[in-house]
């Protein structure tokens, strides 16, 4: 390197810094590493923050901070008489990203939409099985089954035949597994033999272009100077630092050497509230934790029983310690800030007496079961073993000795499915695309018996409501049915409800337009930085 | 000289064909499917499920699996991670650098710190710099890491602002990898301030890891030099005269070294081990924070091949340790 050289490279480091300095940037002290970069590939919160909320963008989308479906690439759809077709017609001039690995030619048209599909339904499709992965979301809500076929109508309209009606469809293609890829990407990665990259450097049309990541350590944003929202997004430059200990995120976040943090300890939120330049958001988490008895062992599959059990517990202690506050006593089986929440439904009253003068009215005398208490923390349960320490001492106070069993939690998972399981299963639920069903559907459908449904409930009055409520196309309908459905829920009591937990977003004062999202995301699209 | 090599190569290889069956064996052995932990709370049904194992292989008898896994490592191949779809060797890689550059700095400070102060003890035995030495060294010694850590995070990040909290270096610095080593890429980036940068952000999770090797080496050289102090020559140095800095330094050191280089070379474990937790709660993104999270996710690939990888060094270690120890003492390889 001559002097020269190295001057001029000096001073363009330089101005580089400065100019960094000048722009907007972000830092996000994330909770984990992602899986990979391929929303459609995996299950978890972290992976669709990183890729799917941040890079891409999808035919609609759930407005920021609520569960509505907004417009999003579609700029409307229609639906068809029956019911069974969903026609999107798309924005005009989309723009995918432009990025070190990919120049876009053309916008965005009816093919991209197709390849987005029929890449997870069809195994014969080249990125079928490009990184080894499978497609669990699509799969999980019944896609392949749902989807007949893609019809390409003309370059910006792309009709959706499906072979029943269903109305939590449109829900479904605001997740993250439908996020819109770019064809002419795909070809170029094909061309290159590499079809695996597409779950390493994404490229989509969503509101930050992918620059780099290091793994377990930073994942790097930039705008994209393309997307389609006015004005959006805000800041030039997006950063994921990478920060596995809550208390670790904590003291960065103090430090200022991060901006925005996920999942604090409940127990440092007092504290975090009293701190100078740190604001503690909060929001309803759109979740549940519930006690699911196993409906088909006896004395469980006597409603009055399971009642009984209910009115034994005194869930606001339990949300007090447990949650240490941050929490609400549940009587429904899905959130309140979901729509159709029956608010008129009343829980059973926190009644000791009287639940052990039940219990003997059914004849249930030195009952003894097991009650199984998850191994880790979850949004809708940060501490099982101690919930269900405090139910062990209320079921002891009406004469029901409970022991506590607990295993590794994939065993956990797959134990608790089992119809002939004894005891009841403390559990939870966090909705994915904000529509009644993806609750009461799939936790408690004849069809999940031995699957999510713990509680092993098919009871055929809830059964009906469910069903015909999901071919319903108004939701003003549909909601009188979930409600109705609520009741008999409530009546029949498969699980003892205890609690919706509310999501703490701490960040600094200089973060601006942040809105904590019920479905768990972490989206930086209109958010900016006031310094 | 060359027997005495060749027959502990010799024994590496049972000893390499051991680690990979427990490290087969192990991962299987605890609870835990790979294919539910992957579908959560959400599941799967029963005909997915089925065609999942079918695709990882899990249908198949373990013997077979762990012919496949032994043929692979065999080709080199160590296979793929169930979770992000690429080869353990290609993480391995990536992110054994930071391992590497954190442990030196952890071991270098253990030993300039470790030896003098285990000799200063042994000089003034019994006396009140002795027990205050090793009182704190037994602390050290017994420390959980992970405690220690927050606490120093804690003091010195969070109340003093003297240190960053976590992480490699600032992130407004970006450069791309140039060797991996964050000290060495920093200075290549050429931008100002980013060494500097790398260099506060090693310091608090090189103490920490530093924290065990150092009490272990402070013990060891002080209970060597002892040994050594009571011997028969350093008497006579004494007598004869010499200047207690050369009898200490010179006579005694030299010959308590030889136990000390074997304690130095089994730290290289305990260092490993250690820093599984430094890294995860630092954030530094090396192979024990990438062993966790794989632990976690029932990733067996990563877990089996990171255990093997690790074991690999370990026993290299110990193997350069031993010849060594042959050169400097021929006593040994008499044997």
């Amino acid at each position: 390197m001559t002097l020269h050289t190295f001057l001029t490279t000096s001073a363009l480091a330089l101005s580089l810094a400065s100019a960094a300095a000048a722009q907007q940037t972000l830092v996000y002290c994330s909770e984990g590493s992602p899986e990979g970069f391929d929303p459609a590939l995996y299950t978890s919160g972290t992976t669709f923050d990183a890729a799917g909320q941040a890079v891409y963008a999808r035919l609609v989308e759930f407005k920021t901070g609520t569960t509505e479906v907004i417009p999003g690439l579609a700029e409307s759809y229609d639906i068809s008489e029956d019911g069974k077709t969903y026609t999107f017609h798309l924005r005009p001039g989309i723009k995918f990203q432009t990025t070190d690995f990919f120049t876009p030619t053309r916008d965005m048209t009816a093919d991209d939409v197709i390849f987005s599909f029929m890449r997870q339904l069809d195994p014969e499709n080249p990125f079928h099985n490009a990184s080894g992965g499978t497609f669990e979301y699509f799969n999980a809500m019944s896609m392949p089954e749902l989807i007949d076929s893609i019809e390409k109508v003309d370059d910006l309209t792309v009709a959706f035949h499906l072979t029943r009606p269903e109305a939590p469809f449109i829900a479904n293609m605001a997740m993250d597994f439908a996020s819109i890829m770019s064809t002419e990407y795909a070809d170029q990665l094909l061309e290159q033999g590499r079809p695996d990259l597409l779950n390493q450097q994404p490229l989509g049309a969503g509101p930050f272009a992918f620059v780099a990541y290091q793994k377990d350590a930073v994942i790097r944003y930039r705008k994209h100077d393309g997307f389609y929202r006015e004005g959006l997004p805000k800041l030039d430059n997006l950063i994921f630092a990478i920060t596995p200990d809550a208390s670790v995120r904590y003291q960065k976040l103090k430090a200022g050497e991060c901006h925005v943090m996920p999942f604090p300890n409940p127990a440092d939120i007092a504290e975090m509230k009293s701190q100078d330049g740190i604001t503690v958001k909060e929001q309803e988490g759109l979740n549940v934790g519930y006690l699911a008895f196993n409906t088909q062992q006896p004395p469980f599959d006597n409603p009055k029983v399971r009642k009984a059990l209910n009115m034994a517990m005194d869930k606001q202690a339990i949300i007090d310690v447990v949650f240490q506050g941050a929490g609400e006593v549940a009587k429904n089986p899905i959130p309140p800030t979901m729509w159709s929440y029956n608010d008129a439904v009343e829980d059973d009253p926190y009644d000791p007496e009287a639940a052990k003068a039940m219990l003997e009215a059914e004849g249930v005398s030195d009952l003894s079961m097991k009650l199984w208490a998850m191994p880790v923390q979850r949004p809708y349960n940060p501490n099982a073993r101690r919930m269900a320490e405090m139910m062990q001492a209320d079921f002891e106070k009406v004469g029901v000795k409970a022991e506590i069993v607990s295993y590794e939690w994939g065993e956990y998972l797959d134990r608790s499915k089992e119809v002939d399981r004894d005891g009841a299963v403390l559990l939870g639920w966090t909705g994915d695309n904000g529509d009644p069903d993806n609750f009461l559907g799939t936790l408690l459908s004849c069809d999940g018996v031995g699957g999510a449904n713990r509680s092993q409930w098919c009871y055929e009055p809830f059964e009906k409501l469910i069903q015909e409520a999901k071919t319903k196309p108004t939701q003003a309908e549909r909601a009188k049915l979930y409600e109705e459905a609520q009741v008999i829920f409530k009546e029949q009591a498969p699980w003892a409800t205890i609690a919706h937990s509310k999501v703490f977003m701490p960040m600094r004062d200089e973060v601006e337009g942040y809105k904590v999202h019920p479905l768990g995301l972490h989206i930086f699209t209109e958010v900016s930085l006031d310094k | 000289m060359l027997r005495f090599f060749l027959t502990r190569l010799l024994t590496f290889v049972p000893t390499f064909v051991g680690v990979t069956l427990i490290s087969f064996a192990f991962i299987r052995v605890l609870p835990g499917d790979p294919i539910i932990v992957m579908a959560g709370e959400r599941g799967l049904s029963e005909a997915r499920y089925q065609e999942l194992r079918e695709q990882f292989g899990f249908d198949q008898p373990l013997f077979v699996q762990f012919w496949d896994y032994l043929t692979g490592i065999l080709h080199g191949d160590l296979g793929m991670s169930y979770v992000t779809k690429k080869p353990v060797w290609d993480e391995f890689f990536a992110l054994f650098p930071a391992t590497v550059e954190l442990s030196l700095c952890a071991i270098v400070i253990a030993i300039c710190l470790g030896l003098p102060a285990g000799v200063i003890a042994a000089v003034n035995r019994g006396k009140f710099f002795d027990r205050a030495l090793m009182s704190t060294a037994l602390v050290g010694y017994s420390m959980p890491i992970f405690w220690w850590a927050l606490l120093l995070i804690i003091v010195f990040s969070g109340t003093l602002g003297w240190t960053p909290v976590s992480g490699r270096i600032d992130l407004l610095y970006y450069f791309p990898d140039a060797t991996g080593f964050m000290l060495i890429d920093s200075l290549l980036s050429g931008q100002k301030g980013a060494f500097a940068s790398a260099v506060e952000h090693l310091i608090l999770p090189s103490i920490v890891l530093a924290t065990i090797p150092l009490a272990v080496i402070a013990r060891q050289t002080r209970s060597a030099m002892l040994e050594v102090l009571g011997e028969d020559y350093i008497r006579t140095a004494r007598a004869k005269g010499l200047a207690p800095v050369r009898v200490n330094g010179l006579h005694a050191l030299r010959n308590a070294l030889i136990p000390v280089v074997t304690v130095i070379g089994l730290s290289v474990g305990v260092l490993l081990a250690g820093a599984i937790l430094t890294e995860t709660i630092f954030s530094w993104p090396g192979i024990g924070k990438w062993m966790v999270d794989s632990i976690y996710r029932r990733d067996y690939p990563v877990v089996q091949g990171g255990l093997l990888l690790i074991a690999g060094m370990v026993m290299i270690v110990n193997l350069i340790v031993d010849l060594l120890y042959g050169v400097i003492n021929p006593k040994i390889r008499k044997r």
